[in-house]
């Protein structure tokens, strides 16, 4: 007689990430650092913004960059010459950064500087605008980067990213004369799913919108509850 | 790609869970619920369940995939809509934002179907005799 059992597990596929994302949580809030996490697809801008952020916020806060490249150092290098610690992971073909290589930056971080010194730090994850929305690293706020050049409908193509995320910052609106973009379509679109993200135009060529990015980012550190931005 | 990472994190827990069964069991099929509105495709998941486990405890074991639909909650309404992934995700009624999902975030080991080896089963019947 052939007798089958069932054994119910009832356990989330991504426990173990989830697990780490807390542990490094755990971490960040005993050191008293603040971390955002930046997404985006490929070349949406993210180094690019952190160049603008790093270079101005380096006055009043203690920042570090953890920072996922698929293969190469080419973008910790670029953040390198302000002055802040960068610790490059290589992900190999991972197409995110996951806990456990957050914690491997952590470690490293730690290793070479006092952790309770830092007020911030941002990991900028791996281009994509799939898969780092699933995957939790320990921060504490998620930050999506949508550029001009990408079309207002994609919030609606890869919802999740959009509706995890805290802030969305619309980048590269230097362009955007020069583009059909509909803004008012690409905030109601990511308003189908998302009440609360703070919405910030921006061009880090322009310096447009910085400064409520900078603002958006002191309010964070400072843990007080931003309200949504109303854009235009 | 990423379901090759989901697929080792499986693998793993599973054979946690098989190694702590006092008697090797024989697993049949592994059950999961995968959600609508994850970043998961099941086909993706089948294939790299199929390469992974090739010549391992986990040669052959099915994998059933159920996958449940994106249903939303609107506050305002107090009813529940089937958003349409990649077209409309607010209220069909209000107009609201999605806020409150009620289905098609899973992304769950459900269960295991497992058996006992023949032999081991007579055993363990045997002894309780």
């Amino acid at each position: 007689m052939h007798q089958t059992f069932d054994a119910a597990l009832e356990l989330n596929l991504l426990h173990a990430n989830q697990a780490g994302a807390d542990h490094n949580r755990d971490h960040f809030d005993r050191w008293g650092i603040h971390c955002l996490n930046l997404m985006s697809s490929p070349g949406a801008g993210k180094t690019e913004l952190l160049e603008r952020t790093l270079a101005t916020l380096n006055a009043e806060l203690k920042m570090a960059v953890i920072e996922g490249d698929m293969t190469t150092e080419l973008d910790a290098d670029r953040l390198r010459q302000y002055d802040v610690p960068v610790i490059a992971i290589n992900t190999g073909r991972a197409c995110h950064l996951d806990s456990k290589m957050v914690a491997g930056g952590l470690h490293q971080l730690s290793h070479h500087y006092d952790p309770t010194t830092f007020d911030l730090v941002f990991v900028e994850n791996v281009g994509n605008l799939v898969c780092p929305a699933e995957f939790e690293v320990g921060e504490h706020a998620k930050v999506a980067l949508l550029s001009v050049t990408e079309g207002e409908d994609k919030p609606l193509k890869y919802p999740l990213m959009f509706q995890e995320a805290d802030c969305l910052l619309v980048t590269k609106m230097d362009l955007a004369p020069y583009l059909d973009l509909d803004l008012e379509m690409l905030v109601a679109n990511v308003r189908q799913m998302n009440s609360h993200a703070a919405i910030i135009p921006v061009s880090a060529k322009t310096g447009e919108g910085l400064d409520l990015w900078f603002d958006w980012v002191r309010s964070q550190v400072q843990g007080m509850v931003s309200s949504p931005l109303l854009t235009h | 790609m990423h379901e090759t990472d989901m697929t080792k994190a499986l693998i793993m827990t599973v054979r946690d869970w098989f190694e702590d069964q006092p008697i090797a069991p024989n697993i049949e099929a592994i059950h999961l619920i995968v959600g609508q509105f994850t970043c998961v495709e099941p086909a993706s998941l089948e294939f790299a369940f199929t390469a992974q486990t090739q010549n391992t405890f986990l040669a052959g074991v099915r994998l059933m995939i159920q996958e449940t639909p994106l249903i939303a909650f609107c506050h305002r309404c107090e009813v529940e809509y089937a958003p349409q992934m990649g077209l409309q995700y607010a209220c069909p009624t209000c107009h609201a934002p999605m806020e409150e999902i009620r289905s098609g975030r899973e992304l769950k080991i459900d269960r295991i179907e497992y058996s006992h080896h023949e032999e081991e089963a007579i055993a363990s019947r045997s002894s309780s005799e």
